[in-house]
């Protein structure tokens, strides 16, 4: 079966693409989030980046998956959107 | 059609058939005698079963009904004769005296009977021409094309790419935006207009693809179009009424006999839910703002609260008691006309009046709702729609009045000593200036109260559409605009 194709409804201005939410311009004063996917050893590597995060000013926020194996649960995307500026899913192994 | 054909030894012939067709079997003696007499000038194209007819070498399989669609094939058979250039002639179902003068061929078929009528050609089985336009018509149109990906959902792909006013819309699909195409004999490459807020260039197919994922029919179209055509006429002012604080959107009063044709709601509910008419025609002007103009909410919509309006609000108007002038006709337009009226304005406030039974307290009262427009110490700001309820309509027309007595009651009853109403007075801060302490004013600037009709025929209950608090020549006017 091929693809739906859709006519774009707008004046073109944007990509086709989806676009993907605008950069941080700098980490001083933000809130980041290091979601740790449950994989080994994800904590140590979470840990090291957290220290350059810390030292470029950021505060750092930690959140954990349940599972490596599902993506992650609606209720844990939303707490990070509502808490962070910005995440970093870490991954492992 | 009765040509003298010169030169015919230079013709070529072309027949369309299907065999799903008794006039096209009866004539496969008369093709093999066509074959015989014109070898390489004659060919046949069979829309269903490339096999037929056996007796026939080198038929030309047309099942993707390209050829047919191209040809404008209505019935078939149909005999085309052309010249090297151009197709001169053509004759449909099975005339004799027909085929044998497009052929030069007297004998032709003189076994068959004289005149035995066609069948539809399969290009024209219902929805077909639409689904052929979007197959081998699809470069008419121009808008950029976006394949989803495997895994997207239709309808969750137009929320994520920003298309919707928060409810779903109608994927919009070639097929779809031919079928909307349909409903205008309009170039789908012309440009209506520049489409406020971004002053962009829009055109027709434009305004398709959002009438699509609004909901509409194509026979809504034309509706669609005049009211995109009102919303970009200068004294509307749509570029300053999406930009407001204020509540107001673009309101939609529809007029005329399209009422009836496209079957809108102007009876029970009329300013509810639930006539596919009146929700998504307003509906479309509403996405074509959004995503063509790039009006979007919290962007340039600087709206304190909006209204549930800002999704719809189109209605039509009673126009079922002749007497009863409607707006279009206020607006100089002739009953026979269709006409789209757009307002900026906003909510509904009831007026309730199960008591009057004489123009003279029903008026009275109406104008005592009409002072809270807006504010019930501002006067000249805002301007109103009063809708009146066919139950009221009744109360005025025993009493011997037409709408025109209404409005001059109104006007009357609305005049107010600046005193009253001045910044302080009541104990209010709100008000007019101080300047107007000693004038006597109106609620309305000249031009600034229009009256309309619609609902359901019991219930007592008028009510208000009250307009933006820039209106006038400073803000929006209401515009009208006759649908072609």
């Amino acid at each position: 079966m091929t693809n739906t194709i859709m006519l774009d409804p707008t004046a073109e201005l944007n990509p086709v693409e989806k676009q993907i939410l605008p950069r941080l311009e700098s980490l001083a004063g933000a809130t980041v989030g290091l979601l740790d996917i449950s994989k080994p050893r994800g904590k140590e590597f979470l840990d090291e980046v957290e220290k350059y995060l810390v030292e470029m000013g950021a505060t750092v926020k930690r959140y954990m998956k349940p599972t490596f194996a599902r993506v992650a649960p609606n209720e844990l995307n939303q707490k990070i959107s509502i808490e962070c500026d910005a995440v970093i899913e870490g991954l492992a192994d | 059609m009765r040509h003298s054909l010169k030169n015919s030894s230079k013709n070529k012939f072309t027949v369309v058939i299907k065999k799903d067709c008794p006039t096209c079997l009866l004539i496969e003696p008369v093709l093999n005698e066509l074959v015989a007499s014109y070898q390489d000038k004659i060919s046949v194209y069979v829309q269903d079963d490339p096999a037929f007819p056996s007796s026939i070498n080198n038929k030309i399989d047309d099942t993707s009904l390209e050829f047919s669609y191209r040809n404008q094939i209505e019935i078939v058979p149909t005999l085309i004769c052309s010249n090297s250039e151009q197709e001169i002639a053509r004759t449909v179902g099975w005339d004799k005296s027909e085929w044998q003068q497009l052929t030069g061929l007297s004998n032709l078929g003189t076994n068959l009977v004289d005149f035995k009528p066609g069948c539809g050609s399969k290009s024209q089985d219902p929805g077909m021409e639409e689904q052929l336009a979007a197959r081998f018509d699809s470069e008419k149109l121009s808008a950029r094309k976006i394949e989803l990906a495997d895994s997207e959902d239709e309808i969750e792909a137009c929320f994520d790419r920003g298309w919707s006013d928060g409810l779903p819309v109608v994927p919009p699909t070639s097929l779809r935006v031919m079928r909307m195409l349909k409903g205008t004999k309009r170039a789908p490459d012309e440009i209506i207009g520049n489409i406020p807020p971004d002053n962009l260039p829009c055109t027709i197919e434009k305004v398709a693809i959002n009438a699509v994922m609004a909901g509409c029919k194509s026979e809504f179209f034309p509706t669609v179009l005049a009211s995109v055509e009102a919303a970009l006429q200068d004294k509307f002012c749509m570029h300053g009424l999406l930009c407001t604080t204020y509540f107001s959107g673009p309101v939609m009063v529809v007029n005329g006999p399209v009422i009836k044709r496209i079957g809108m709601n102007c009876g029970v509910n009329a300013l509810g839910q639930g006539n596919r008419a009146n929700a998504t025609i307003g509906r479309a002007l509403q996405l074509l703002i959004r995503n063509v103009g790039g009006g979007v909410p919290g962007g340039i919509d600087r709206a304190v609260m909006g209204n549930p309006g800002k999704y719809t609000y189109c209605f039509a108007e009673d126009e079922s008691d002749e007497d009863w002038a409607t707006l279009a006709q206020d607006r100089g337009f002739e009953r026979s006309d269709s006409v789209v009226n757009l307002f900026a304005g906003e909510g509904l406030q009831p007026i309730v009046d199960q008591q009057s039974r004489n123009p003279e307290s029903l008026a009275k009262n109406i104008a005592n709702s009409l002072r809270s427009v807006v504010n019930s110490k501002l006067y000249g700001l805002a301007d109103a729609i009063l809708v009146v309820c066919p139950e009221h309509r009744r109360v005025l027309k025993q009493g011997g009045w037409t709408k025109a007595d209404l409005r001059q009651a109104l006007i009357e009853n609305l005049m107010t000593p600046g005193a009253d109403i001045i910044r302080g007075a009541q104990g209010i801060a709100e008000g007019m200036p101080e300047k107007f302490k000693n004038k006597t004013m109106n609620k309305f600037r000249e031009d600034g109260l229009h009256i309309t009709s619609t609902g359901g025929k019991a219930g007592m209950f008028s009510a208000i559409i009250s307009g933006w608090v820039a209106s006038g020549e400073k803000g929006s006017q209401l515009v009208s605009q006759k649908i072609q």
